[in-house]
């Protein structure tokens, strides 16, 4: 076994193995210098900008204080945290929910229109929403959900790359497990819930992470729907730092960091969900 | 009532017809909610994006003003959204189609230690939001003397720069921040689909006496076509997408000469700082005609290369 793994290691290991270590502290590096400067007082920032250099005299905690002492616009910051992890549930739940009952619908079921639907999911999966920004601001305006989580929601809950996922998933469901279910007097929708759900299992792990990411990073639809700074979710918020005239960065850069270490944590327990879901458009490739 | 119908059992012999109603009933509930929101949130809207193209919408106003608002299209500003989207899009499928595939076979090989290491490090940037990248790429591109990117300048002998002033390196910049958060998941695209290469087809080539490069041009270029097409056409519809980017590169404001105006960035201009809402739709209106047009000639060229083989 030993002398194996020692033949495998050959001088292109080692040629890999340092072009992939370069390349690993570069993709890191802008990560670690944001951390740096989370540690440091602003003024350091604006008289060398961002930097490496490890100062102990002026590194310290201040700028986390100030973020949860909240002093002036940082004070939101924990209500912008809780609105980002409310949008996040409710739109993570409610699209899994939805779109795995579409795509289950597109996938186990023959029925008049079944290409029709499907080709409709295909044609909103390639068209930019943005296209449609105007319009669909105007719409929300008139169903009076502008400034609300609902508006923010509601309009992306039942996205296409879930559906197309969770169809993808169903066409390998078993069929016979249908016809047991109907036997034993199972409603079409107790199947679902009761049989094909849990079968689903994997496809929800991956469209939870999915949804969760694209929900929790979202920021152009939320910027136009969200008004007050109360209501803002998370990027919104720290956006609003960096405006010319609310420049906060001590909180910003604090903020930031705080915004990606509990993803960063959950990826070292899940990164197979993760790594699953982020791709999850290329499972036909 | 749906319920009801199937609660009954199903052996009952009265109740067949209705449950087999129920079961042709069944999948259309299930696809409800699609059309619902298809309906609602996506037809009513496009067609209503046509629509308001064609019309001066101010509030309390509406005028049909035929083809003025594409008329007005013919402007510098318009012009450049059209020619920063194109070239970033352009420029990214240059990097992020190449590089992860070559990176992708290099982390597949044999040969590499601690492949899955590297490829979750490699994956960690498309972890943040795009808001938090632009804080961190504003800053490394800051044009004080210190700034991360100028003092790699430095070291070369080069003098500080002023990144977000100049079309070239506001570019450069925009594609250093594209390529850091979508290099992870471009390889891993490429992985996957590597690893579901039987590996008989090489063991088979061996045999023949072919070498790394006729192996690499002849059996993983043809079968990884799927999914780089797959991944031409996400990264097309992200580059003529791109806003949030230059939004936080140049901290929600004008960039100077609309160095960093996109044909999105050109929307949300028009539409949310000055309410002009025909006009923006217009500019909606003519996206859609260009990615309906990249895509068709993005269709015809695989398909092209689909018939040579």
């Amino acid at each position: 076994m030993e002398t194996v793994q020692r033949k495998k290691f050959t001088a292109s290991s080692w040629l890999l193995l340092v072009l992939f270590a370069i390349l690993a502290v570069l993709m890191l590096f802008p990560l670690y210098a944001l951390f740096l400067a989370s540690l440091k007082p602003a003024s350091e920032l604006f008289r060398y900008g961002l930097n490496v250099r490890l100062d102990f005299d002026v590194m310290s905690l201040d700028n986390y204080r100030s973020i949860f002492t909240g002093k002036g616009e940082a004070g939101h910051y924990f209500e912008w945290y809780s609105n980002s992890v409310i949008i996040t549930v409710l739109f993570t739940l409610l699209s899994l929910l939805l779109s795995s009952m579409v795509g289950y619908g597109l996938g186990m079921y023959r029925f008049k229109g079944r290409n029709l639907i499907f080709t409709l999911v295909l044609i909103v999966m390639m068209i930019p929403v943005e296209i449609i920004l105007l319009p669909l601001y105007k719409l929300t305006v008139s169903l009076k959900l502008i400034n609300t989580v609902w508006g923010v929601i509601l309009p992306f809950m039942v996205a296409p790359l879930p559906i197309f996922f969770f169809r993808q998933f169903a066409l390998g469901l078993p069929k016979d497990f249908m016809d047991a279910g109907r036997i034993d007097g199972c409603t079409e929708f107790g199947i679902f819930f009761r049989i094909m759900v849990p079968l689903m299992a994997p496809a929800y792990g991956a469209i939870t992470i999915l949804q969760a990411m694209n929900s929790w990073n979202n920021f152009l639809w939320p910027l136009i729907v969200l008004r007050t700074t109360d209501k803002f979710t998370l990027p919104i918020g720290l956006a609003s730092f960096v405006t010319p005239l609310g420049s906060n960065y001590e909180a910003l850069i604090a903020g930031a960091v705080l915004a990606i270490l509990p993803i960063l944590i959950l990826f070292l327990f899940f990164q197979r969900y993760f790594i699953e879901g982020l791709t999850v458009g290329g499972v036909k490739g | 009532m749906q319920q009801q119908i199937n609660r009954e059992p199903a052996l009952a012999s009265k109740p067949r017809n209705r449950l087999a109603n129920s079961q042709h009933l069944a999948p259309y509930l299930f696809v409800l909610p699609f059309i619902i929101s298809f309906l609602l949130f996506f037809a009513y809207p496009l067609i209503n994006a046509i629509i308001m193209s064609f019309q001066s919408v101010l509030p309390g106003e509406v005028t049909f003003v035929g083809l003025d608002n594409y008329r007005e299209l013919w402007n510098t500003d318009f012009a450049d959204a059209l020619y920063n989207s194109s070239r970033y899009t352009l420029f990214t499928l240059l990097l992020l189609i190449p590089i992860p595939l070559l990176l992708a076979v290099m982390l597949n090989s044999k040969k590499m230690p601690f492949s899955n290491f590297f490829r979750s490090t490699l994956f960690i940037p498309a972890l943040t939001s795009v808001v938090v990248a632009g804080v961190v790429f504003r800053m490394i591109f800051g044009e004080l003397d210190g700034a991360l990117m100028n003092s790699f300048l430095h070291l070369f002998g080069i003098s500080s720069q002023r990144w977000l002033y100049s079309s070239e390196l506001s570019m450069f910049a925009l594609l250093v921040l594209a390529s850091w958060r979508w290099i992870g998941i471009n390889i891993l695209y490429f992985l996957s689909a590597l690893q579901n290469i039987p590996s008989d087809l090489y063991e088979a080539a061996d045999i023949d006496g072919a070498g790394t490069t006729t192996k690499f041009m002849r059996i993983t270029v043809p079968l990884l076509k799927p999914i780089t097409v797959y991944v031409l056409t996400i990264s097309i519809y992200g580059g003529y997408a791109m806003f949030t980017e230059s939004y936080m590169l140049w901290a929600g404001k004008p960039s100077p000469q609309n160095i960093g105006l996109t044909i999105v960035g050109y929307i949300y201009q028009q539409g949310f700082q000055y309410f002009n809402l025909g006009f923006g739709s217009a500019i909606g209106v003519t996206l859609l005609g260009i990615t309906l047009a990249v895509s068709m000639l993005q269709l015809i060229l695989t398909g092209m290369f689909n018939k040579e083989e």
